[in-house]
């Protein structure tokens, strides 16, 4: 759901704009050292998957249906400098060329639904990496957390910026119930997908996924030469 | 154009509007949409020359109205808002058809009605108008890193191929009697994500490769 025009007034907007375009700079630099000079087509092809899975419809039951955001699914598949990359450009394409989202609100939306879900999903995500057992297996879960995590915090943030420049003087603990209590639950399916998409693509080519390759590199070249340990559990 | 090129919003057209340079028609749209969001909500008068020069607008295009307003519906969520607002916005109350409403919320929501009504026209106006490969050259023109504007060009150009990618994905599912009602069905679709998210990773380090063999130093041709 993007902010439209005129939900916010001006001085907001701008502000949200401010922050936007500084830390799309910030990853313009940063991105570099993700992707060297791979940057534009892969960053390109992964705005492209983002796009496309935002399009991919989620049925909850009683015919309503949610889809992916994917801000920590695209931070923990190829990096959040990188992926913040790409849900800016997504955000920008969508609004220019899809009229979706208020153009005087794209510094509002790059900012919730892109600085915010990613930063946040990465930061627990890396946490989590942290303090968990170091094994390939936790790393969807990790991801999926971390998903389901940068939902509501996003949410709350529009809260604050609302309080800041909103247009109508809704209470504010009423709105904060309301959104982190949709957004709580919408969290759950983000978390829920997160884990599920990253888990597949663990299970084919585990060595795309930016956030498992700490874990990758711990492991060690094994050579099982003895016929009596076939069975042995891998890794 | 034929089917499936450009983008779904864009209608072919030789109007002024269609050939304005991009950049310029953005700025417009920025400047517009600035002042619109900055005007307060109780100048009504202020909101009808807007919604004129919109109209001017398009009728120079010559894009159909109901082409414009049939693409409104990304709108929809946000009436939604709107007509919530007077309801649970606080302040004095007002009564409307016999029932009491925020006499602020009711503003706020008819102004969140307007200002966005004419921001989805507006931006609508300029997608109809506009080439997605013009819109790049303006963007490059109005000084957006060059970096960002390669990522965009890549996004724009592939962006057909993965959506089809996906939607070919959605005939291969459903032809084997898949169809999803329920959450039981989101692991096959979160699998076809992940099968989506590899596909166009590869794809990308197969394109950076064919560039790489066609000369490509990290900077665009022009």
């Amino acid at each position: 759901m993007h902010v439209p025009d005129g939900f916010l007034d001006a001085p907001t907007s701008v502000a949200t704009g401010v922050v936007a375009a500084a830390a799309v700079g910030v990853a313009l630099v940063k991105a570099r050292k993700e992707l060297d000079d791979r940057t534009a087509p892969m960053a390109g092809l992964v705005a492209a998957f983002v796009f496309a899975v935002q399009m991919l419809n989620f049925p909850v039951g009683a015919g309503t249906s949610g889809h992916l955001m994917g801000g920590a699914l695209a931070a923990v598949l190829v990096g959040p400098w990188t992926g913040l990359l790409c849900l800016s450009v997504v955000f920008i394409v969508q609004c220019l060329l899809f009229a979706d989202g208020g153009i005087t609100a794209l510094g509002t939306n790059i900012t919730l639904m892109g600085i915010t879900t990613v930063a946040v999903g990465w930061l627990v995500f890396k946490g989590l990496q942290l303090v968990m057992p170091k094994r390939l297996s936790l790393t969807a879960i990790q991801a999926g957390i971390g998903a389901f995590v940068s939902v509501p915090v996003a949410s709350l943030l529009f809260v604050l910026l609302y309080a800041a420049g909103g247009t109508a003087d809704i209470p504010l603990d009423t709105l904060a119930t309301a959104m982190v209590g949709v957004h709580v639950l919408i969290g759950i399916g983000e978390g829920i997908i997160t884990f599920l998409a990253v888990g597949a693509i663990l299970a084919v080519r585990p060595d795309l996924v930016y956030g498992a390759r700490p874990i990758l590199a711990r492991r060690e070249l094994e050579i099982r030469s003895t016929a009596t340990k076939t069975t042995g559990a891998s890794a | 154009m034929g089917a499936g090129h450009g983008h779904t919003l864009h209608f072919h057209g030789h109007s002024p509007v269609h050939r304005a340079p991009a950049h310029l028609k953005v700025l417009a749209l920025l400047g517009f949409m600035l002042v619109v969001v900055a005007t307060p909500r109780d100048w009504y008068a202020a909101f009808a020359v807007y919604l004129a020069a919109l109209i001017v607008v398009v009728g120079v295009s010559r894009v159909p109205p109901t082409y414009l307003l049939k693409r409104t519906v990304v709108e929809v969520p946000f009436v939604l808002f709107a007509v919530l607002l007077p309801f649970v916005a606080t302040g004095p109350q007002t009564e409307v058809l016999g029932v009491s409403v925020s006499q602020h919320g009711l503003e706020a929501g008819i102004a969140l009605l307007v200002k966005g009504t004419l921001g989805v026209l507006a931006s609508l106006t300029l997608a109809a108008t506009t080439e997605p490969q013009d819109l790049l050259v303006g963007l490059e023109r109005l000084r957006l890193p060059q970096q960002l504007v390669q990522i965009m060009a890549f996004m724009v150009r592939y962006l057909d191929v993965v959506t089809d990618e996906m939607r070919r994905m959605k005939v291969a599912r459903e032809s084997r009697g898949f169809s999803a009602r329920n959450p039981r069905h989101w692991p096959v679709l979160a699998r076809s994500a992940g099968a989506l998210f590899i596909r166009s990773y590869e794809r990308g380090e197969r394109v950076h490769l064919a560039m790489l063999s066609r000369g490509y130093t990290g900077r665009m041709p022009r």
